[in-house]
């Protein structure tokens, strides 16, 4: 952090150094709180007005919905309290710096640049969610469900505008718009739920005895609009587990779980799962079945001033304006090994303007559930590397972190795990017409084994008399 | 005074959530749930930051494990 007598707004952003490069030492360390709290706040998040309409939109039946969502959250949970957190609160490292010691530099360079693409990808939606609320008071005309480029000069301005303003905040003050986030979450949660029930009347529920009948057929009624593909329990509970696939099973959350001083504190993930990824998105499925009822618009902005008028316009702005700080601070992170002679501001900024870029283009928002499902799958791969470098490879004698160790610049297993994984995926969904939903979990077993038996040859094919390693933190 | 602001924050929070339910009973209009729901946003934005900030400063000064990420 910047000492309080700097003034020049260069020499603050030069003096930041969040020691991200260093293993998180133990006086750093925090309670279960934080994690509830920012898991919380994460995963209620602007995004959540688009996720919900889109099961609606797929045509997902009530009770496929209701149950998919348990279980698919529940795995979730899971994954990031039994595959992620164990390694990040073992290592302190972040991902990226920890994967370095695995893949190589040079194979890190290639991932961190997808990794950070992805990570704009996803915040540029969360500017196209805020800019659907700004644009309301100004009449500007909406993108609809099947919009994939810029729909308007009003969408164009709009998107700039409030791009330009989240990336200098983010530059000028990430821990000060963070801790604003915090302050907003129980808010932003109140919110989602009281605008599904507020809406609930003109929807024709007029007591709780007939949420279920007009659930079913008014809405989520088991038909999809045209178009898209009809979505089962299978549908929403792998949705529901892999969303955020890159952060548990993929590895991503590291970078937070690293300050987790047990890591049962992953079991923090479920308030972010069952707040955002549940109410939430049931609520945003309410909102939307009511406007397209009424025949009115389906972005996030105009379904949530129909829950909560003004209050929900806000909202809508307010969620993703701080959901796509964090996300900007994380594409950072991954920029900051690839420019590493870069600061932070520097690099911000040049996130902040691809960021802003990919939000122009509302097929990221109105294809959200594709596009997080094909940001969880192609990162997912690494996240298996690293599961099977830290627990696999050492019970079968193996070296831990062999690129380091050998000063390799990329590891073959991992790349060759990370390639074919993707590759096969493609062919699965291409030539056997499997889904992108389901291509995750096939695709972690297939890189897996790829990366231990590679490992294996390359290892024993190298050095023949390996022992068996010792514990990584003291190697 | 921490006291207060927590009691005017969760007032704040139920005049964004309690609306709702009124008008699902039918006992206010959609109208009013809107206007009452504004009101408990700007309060809450008003009065949480003074304590949430307030509880997060004493613990960097009492909290060696305070940290941000």
């Amino acid at each position: 952090m910047a000492p309080k007598h700097r003034s020049s707004l260069a020499e603050r952003l030069d003096a930041i150094n969040e020691f991200d490069r260093e293993p998180v030492s133990e006086n750093r360390v925090q309670g279960p709180g934080n994690f509830i709290g920012l898991y919380a706040g994460e995963h209620v998040a602007g995004t959540e007005f688009v996720i919900g309409p889109l099961f609606v939109a797929h045509g997902v039946a009530a009770g496929d919905l209701l149950l998919g969502l348990l279980v698919g959250n529940l795995v979730a949970v899971l994954s990031w309290a039994f595959l992620c957190a164990p390694i990040a609160t073992k290592t302190r490292l972040n991902l990226y710096w920890h994967l370095r010691r695995i893949a190589g530099p040079n194979l890190l360079f290639v991932y961190n640049i997808v990794n950070a693409l992805m990570f704009c990808f996803l915040a540029g939606s969360m500017i196209s969610v805020a800019a659907t609320a700004v644009g309301i008071p100004f009449d500007m005309p909406m993108p609809g469900l099947d919009d994939l480029y810029p729909s308007s000069v009003a969408w164009v301005v709009t998107v700039l505008l409030v791009g330009g303003v989240v990336t200098l905040l983010a530059i000028l003050g990430f821990e000060r718009i963070a801790q604003f986030s915090k302050i907003a979450s129980p808010w932003l949660f109140l919110v989602f739920l009281a605008s599904g029930v507020a809406v609930l009347p003109q929807l024709g529920v007029e007591s709780i005895g007939d949420f279920w009948s007009v659930a079913n057929e008014s809405i989520w009624t088991g038909e999809p609009v045209e178009g898209r593909v009809r979505f089962t329990f299978w549908h929403v509970t792998f949705f529901a587990w892999f969303a955020n696939m890159a952060m548990h099973i993929g590895m991503a959350d590291m970078t937070i779980l690293r300050f987790a001083r047990k890591w049962q504190y992953g079991f923090a993930s479920a308030f972010g799962m069952y707040l955002g990824h549940y109410v939430a998105w049931v609520a945003s499925g309410i909102l939307v079945a009511l406007a397209l009822q009424q025949g009115g618009e389906v972005a996030p902005g105009p379904i949530s001033y129909l829950g909560a008028g003004v209050a929900g316009l806000i909202a809508v702005l307010l969620a993703g304006w701080t959901t796509a700080n964090p996300t900007i601070y994380r594409a950072g992170l991954a920029m900051q090994t690839v420019t590493p002679n870069w600061k932070r501001w520097k690099v911000t900024l040049a996130v902040g303007v691809i960021t802003t870029v990919a939000a122009l283009f509302p097929a990221l928002m109105m294809r959200l559930l594709d596009f997080v499902a094909l940001y969880g799958l192609i990162l997912m791969p690494m996240g298996a590397v690293i599961f099977a470098d830290f627990w696999i490879l050492p019970k079968l004698g193996l070296r831990r972190h062999y690129a380091e160790r050998k000063r390799l610049v990329y590891s073959v297993p991992a790349a060759t795990a990370w390639i074919v994984t993707l590759g096969v995926c493609w062919l699965l969904n291409v030539m056997l017409g499997w889904q992108i939903f389901f291509l995750g979990l096939p695709g972690w077993f297939i890189a897996t084994g790829l990366y231990v038996s590679l490992s294996v040859m390359q290892q024993r094919s190298e050095e023949p008399e390996l022992t068996p390693a010792p514990n990584l933190e003291s190697s | 005074m921490n006291v207060l602001w927590k009691a005017l924050s969760t007032a704040a929070l139920g005049l964004t959530v309690v609306p709702s339910i009124l008008v699902f009973t039918g006992a206010i209009s959609w109208s009013m749930h809107a206007t009452l729901m504004m009101v408990g946003t700007v309060a809450w934005f008003a009065t949480a930051p003074l304590w949430m900030e307030g509880t997060r400063a004493q613990r960097k000064h009492s909290d060696t494990h305070e940290t941000d990420f």
